[in-house]
């Protein structure tokens, strides 16, 4: 291996670790707050993608069915609740949100020339699409169970991920998509060509991770999501509700997720099942950080992209189980190191 | 005889609360007026925790809660904590990885959740009634010692700018200077208008500054009167005072 295979490798690892890190973080963040292991994360990365990919074949994206149906649920339930209690002005927000927000972008989606839209849009709307499906999946899904222990969240987790794997198969077929890229621009660093979309990747990365650092520091909603995860009886004393911190925090795991995804699917191509593969990744690295610490996840994630293209390089049959058997020391490392976290009462 | 304070803030009426097949509170009913401190006094075990939780919506309990007007059918934190209604509860629950003034700006966190932005202001109260925080802005909650943490847990609660202020043993674990302390707020804090319900160990100290006051023994309200007067009652005398009249003294405000 020369230095010029080295220095591609380096690239191609340090872009998908970049990825790895942004679900890393999302992962800790989840299950900071909620206590659940967010396997459904790699969906997001798919269906993000995918829906983008829809869109620019020229169709509604079938996503769109799915978040109407969410929201015909969510509306339903948390309707008849406002009802009963009299509260005619939730009333309205409630079947907003939850009816008008998809059939106005399922109409819009329709109506407009997708297709042939700036690519800038067309993401925007992949985005608008996907990401209200993290905070109606935890209101249909985890908030009724928010008080179960551990293990139940996780197994409710895993079937959510299946579940989604299955629509995805519907929604997009079992074809792969690969999206046009951000930038056909190409940077010359010395003997090394930079591609525009690694470029790409990496630096809207790196931006997303200071935002959430900054509105995590910064904003009363930030600390009120940190608060929950350090003290969650506290917060409910500060009227920060559970469910207001589980659905703020779905929120940003599925802009992560689905950000993610429209980053890669040009570099990648992206199956309705590809999502499981890469979140997996996100989440060797935050098991790298103990689920807990976010700046050791990130490093974590870039260890896992560097140790995924270098063994491409010289086993390519046995990356996955490269990066996954990574596990199993990082396990007893911290094992031994660190207490563990520990299943709150 | 019952409390007959004129505009009642808080009002509870044969509040029951169990625990699995266990009844820790039977049939309590309490009245905390506006500008009052109501005192609950009682031994271990007695209920004053779950009384105080049970009104607050975190434990669930049968019988009603009237606060500030309405009746609350099922009290729900978030909707109490909106409405005026807060508590620093025993064990504190401070945000222990997060900065003093962190924890400070969440107390504001309803308030400013339905659009008051003053919040800047009202940390400047906070630190004005707490000089000691103010110079503790930047440190981690936990490394906080037991006065700072019980000042920042009621300065956290007031920031929320409550009608009622309900205290789970402010004076617990505190030397007699932060005790002394702590009651002074307390009262400062009636003149201002905010309504107090507080459950104390410490008797004499909560007689002394309390309009009312309730006497709780396993789960039930066994005596109740102005606290003048249960100061003054031998069985209270007896029970919760005992006989250390120096002591007594050492501890006037
Ligand atoms: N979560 C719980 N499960 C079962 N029993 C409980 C629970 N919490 C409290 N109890 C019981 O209920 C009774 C009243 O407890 P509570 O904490 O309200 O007493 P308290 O008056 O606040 O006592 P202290 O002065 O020691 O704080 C006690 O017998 C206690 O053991
Ligand atoms: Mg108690």
């Amino acid at each position: 291996m020369d230095v010029q295979i080295a220095l591609m490798l380096a690239q191609d690892g340090l872009t998908n670790g970049a990825i790895y890190a942004l679900l890393a973080l999302a992962l800790v963040l989840v299950f900071a707050v909620t206590r659940v292991i967010f396997i459904p994360q790699g969906e997001f990365v798919a269906y993000g993608a995918l829906t983008l990919a829809m869109m620019q074949a020229g169709t509604v994206p079938a996503t769109v069915w799915l978040l109407a149906g969410m929201g015909a649920t969510a509306a339903l339930i948390d309707g008849g609740l406002a009802l009963r209690a009299g509260q005619t002005r939730r009333l309205v927000g409630v079947l907003g949100w939850n009816l008008g927000y998809p059939l106005g972008l399922a109409a819009l989606l329709a109506a407009l020339p997708v297709k042939d839209m700036p690519l800038a849009a067309q993401v925007l709307l992949s985005l608008a699409v996907v990401v209200p499906m993290g905070p109606l999946m935890y209101r249909l899904v985890f908030q009724p169970i928010a008080a179960a222990p551990i293990l139940i969240l996780l197994i409710v987790s895993v079937a959510v991920h299946v579940a989604m794997v299955g629509l995805g198969l519907l929604f997009f077929g079992a074809e792969g998509q690969r999206t046009p890229a951000f930038s056909d621009a190409n940077l010359e660093l010395g003997p090394l060509m930079v591609s525009g979309q690694t470029i790409w990747v990496v630096m809207s990365s790196v931006v997303l991770i200071v935002a959430l650092y900054q509105f995590f520091e910064r904003t009363l909603y930030g600390k009120a999501l940190r608060a929950t995860a350090i003290n969650r009886a506290g917060a409910r004393l500060m009227g920060i509700s559970p469910s207001l911190a589980g659905k703020l925090t779905f929120f940003l795991a599925a802009l992560i997720g689905a950000l993610s995804g429209v980053l890669i699917a040009p570099i990648t191509t992206i199956y309705y099942d590809t999502g499981f593969l890469i979140g997996l990744k996100g989440f060797v690295a935050a098991i790298i950080g103990g689920l807990a610490s976010y700046p050791l996840a990130a490093v974590g994630a870039v260890l896992v992209g560097l140790l995924e293209s270098f063994s491409s390089f010289w086993a390519s049959a046995f990356k996955e189980v490269i990066v996954f058997t990574l596990i199993i020391p990082v396990l007893l490392w911290r094992s031994l190191t660190s207490r563990h976290v520990e299943e709150e009462e | 005889m019952t409390n007959q304070a004129k505009n009642p803030v808080l009002q509870i009426d044969r509040l029951c609360v169990s625990y699995g097949k266990v009844e820790a509170l039977t049939n309590a009913s309490l009245t905390v007026g506006e500008g009052q401190i109501v005192t609950v006094i009682g031994p271990n075990g007695a209920g004053k925790t779950t009384m105080l939780s049970a009104i607050m919506g975190v434990l669930g309990s049968k019988g009603t809660v009237h606060f500030d007007g309405s009746i609350e059918a099922v009290p729900e934190v978030e909707r109490l904590v909106a409405r005026g209604m807060n508590l620093v509860p025993e064990k504190r629950e401070l945000f222990g990885e997060m900065s003093v003034e962190d924890n400070l700006v969440l107390g504001a966190f309803q308030r400013y959740r339905m659009g008051h932005r003053d919040h800047p202001k009202t940390l400047d109260e906070i630190y004005d009634l707490f000089p000691r925080l103010k110079e503790r802005r930047t440190q981690l909650a936990g490394t906080l010692s037991g006065g700072e943490r019980q000042m920042l847990a009621v300065g956290r609660a007031l920031m929320a700018k409550p009608k009622l202020l309900m205290l789970d043993e402010p004076s617990l674990g505190l030397a007699p200077l932060i005790v002394r302390e702590i009651f002074r707020i307390v009262t400062e804090l009636r003149r201002r208008g905010v309504s107090i319900l507080l459950v104390e160990q410490n008797a004499r100290a909560a007689l002394q500054v309390a309009d009312y006051a309730y006497v709780l023994e396993t789960g039930q309200i066994a005596m109740h009167g102005p606290a003048t007067q249960l100061a003054d009652d031998p069985r209270v005398v007896e029970a919760y005072l005992g006989l250390g009249g120096k002591h007594q003294a050492m501890l006037s405000t």
